[in-house]
């Protein structure tokens, strides 16, 4: 049994947090691709089509903060270890759990910011709805954390090429979009492409940001973020399963 | 009080055992050097020693806490430059250093100054504002050398710091390390390089196929093989070989214009050749012992093994 001193934990888990933000995510190029790459994929599937803005709204900010969240925590452990920066961070005070929580926290972080950002700025635009504020936070943190989590699942993979994680992330994440009633609203769906989406992760993002600004969910918030609470469980421990196997490859 | 321990450590990668029933014990305030060839497993045992890696077997204590159970805190007394691992190219060398000390708890004003102190004695004062990616490979290894010192750690764990270094950097390495070591500090490095191991460390252990084939003062492994040694003398008139005749001589041989004269008690030899100098009125020009270099040693004990 491990002793733990909490305080210096909580350090190390900030501490790390603090370095991914500063290195991988305060860059021009990450906070324009995390801005523009859903904005694009959503005006793809709306422009031409005469669809209801406000219905799909939910659907959009949860896929905003789906890539966003994951989009950089992937590169990240490949990239330390192709720079042979990772074992000089083993090295400090810090524990494999610091690491990937700092990761998840930094992904969760640059997630919640760009989407609140497009979502304080469609607020004052579209006048959008707001159904319950509580709903919305819960949504943004659970939904944050937990596929910022996903990344750190994907940065787990025994390689320091982060080109190969990228493919595997891309492979993953975007047919995610495709079966979690982002494009199609879960109301909608009926028999086996129902039962498709209740197994994405991302359909309960997508249906509590529709709990907190339309009102129109199909599940229960509270078991949305149920779904939500144990998704990060298991991805954390996934990955810290994962890592912990894989730590010796490229030290 | 040992400041580092390790009790039968062991450590398999799939059939490979890397590390083998390492034991080991270094003294508060030493310098313990651990010699071996490559794959012997040296960066292994630093790797279970450091928390990096867990052993399958076998326990390792920091300052007398036991780096398993209470990692954060066995961290926290060390210092440590791993093999070949670099601080962060996109952070300025200043960076690099108050991030790292963060870690350990020091706050901003003693952060500052011993950012600025060890940036300065390491010959970095200049260049703290620059990415540490425009850095040469000698200045990157002293930018990790001064994260790693910034806390003034109990314990400094150094692996290969000084491979592959300019002559001007090994050198700042080893004053770095004697400068901790005279602070108090205790240091366990592994080299490749006899000679630096022989001049800094008070103790050496040499490790071949991950275990631990002798410990010792590098003066006890060089005479661990052979206890012939010789003592070196030239005079300033020409000597006769049966001069050189006495109950700890075993041989005398002519080496250039010196002699060399073989025994297992060099001490009572020097005093001999005094006295001999002194009844036969010759004049010593040069005196000096000699014996298996520490480099004799560490080949004969690896390939032994």
């Amino acid at each position: 049994m491990m002793d733990l001193d909490l305080g210096v934990f909580a350090r190390s888990v900030m501490l790390v947090a603090e370095k991914n933000m500063r290195i991988y995510y305060y860059r021009g190029p990450v906070v324009v691709f995390g801005l523009l790459f859903p904005i694009l994929m959503f005006f793809t599937y709306f422009i031409g089509r005469n669809l209801d803005l406000i219905a799909f709204f939910p659907g959009f900010l949860a896929m905003m903060l789906f890539f966003t969240s994951s989009s950089v925590g992937p590169l990240i452990t490949p990239w330390e270890k192709r720079e042979k920066t990772y074992e000089r961070l083993l090295s400090l005070p810090v524990i494999l759990e610091s690491i990937i929580l700092g990761d998840i926290a930094a992904g969760a972080i640059f997630g919640v910011a760009i989407t609140a950002i497009v979502w304080v700025v469609s607020l004052v635009v579209l006048h959008l709805p707001l159904t319950s504020a509580l709903v919305l936070v819960v949504a943004f943190i659970l939904g944050a954390i937990g596929f910022a989590a996903l990344g750190t699942v994907f940065a787990s993979m025994a390689t320091d090429v982060p080109s190969n994680v990228m493919m595997l992330s891309s492979l993953i994440r975007l047919p995610l979009i495709f079966v979690s009633g982002i494009f199609i609203p879960l109301n909608q769906l009926t028999g086996w492409v129902f039962v498709l989406t209740s197994i994405s992760p991302l359909t309960y993002l997508v249906d509590l940001f529709h709990a907190a600004l339309t009102n129109d969910a199909v599940y229960p918030p509270v078991l949305d973020a149920l779904v939500l609470v144990i998704i990060i469980v298991i991805f954390v421990l996934l990955a810290k399963t994962i890592q912990k196997r894989n730590l010796v490859k490229g030290l | 009080m040992e400041a580092i321990e390790a009790d039968h450590l062991s450590k398999s990668f799939g059939p490979v055992t890397a590390v083998n029933d390492v034991s080991l014990a270094v003294k508060e305030g030493s310098v313990f050097g651990f010699l071996g060839p490559n794959g012997a497993g040296k960066t292994t045992t630093i790797r279970l020693l450091t928390g990096v890696l867990s052993p399958d077997a076998g326990s390792a204590w920091i300052d007398g806490i036991d780096i398993n159970r209470n990692p954060l805190a066995a961290k926290l007394k060390m210092g440590v430059i791993p093999e070949n691992s670099t601080v962060y190219g996109d952070m300025t060398a200043e960076q690099n250093v108050l991030w790292m000390a963060r870690f350990y708890g020091l706050d901003r004003t003693t952060r500052k100054e011993r950012a600025q102190d060890i940036l300065r004695r390491l010959g970095l004062a200049e260049r703290k504002n620059d990415l540490v990616r425009t850095f040469s490979k000698g200045m990157r290894q002293r930018i990790s050398i001064a994260c790693a010192i910034v806390h003034s750690p109990p314990v400094l764990i150094l692996d290969e710091p000084t491979t592959g270094l300019d002559v001007q950097s090994r050198r700042l390495v080893i004053e770095t390390v004697h400068h901790m070591n005279e602070a108090g500090s205790t240091i366990l490095l592994t080299t490749h390089n006899i000679e630096e191991a022989n001049t800094l460390c008070n103790t050496i252990s040499i490790i071949n196929k991950g275990r631990i084939i002798a410990t010792g003062s590098p003066e006890n492994l060089k005479t661990t093989f052979d206890t012939t040694r010789y003592v070196e003398i030239s005079f300033a008139q020409p000597v006769e070989k049966k001069l050189f005749v006495q109950e700890d001589i075993s041989r005398a041989e002519r080496w250039g214009d010196k002699w060399r004269i073989y025994t297992t008690n060099p001490d009572r030899v020097v005093k001999y050749l005094s006295a001999l100098a002194e009844r036969e009125h010759l004049t010593i020009i040069s005196i000096a012992t000699s014996g298996l270099s520490l480099e004799d040693a560490f080949v004969r004990l690896t390939e032994g093994a």
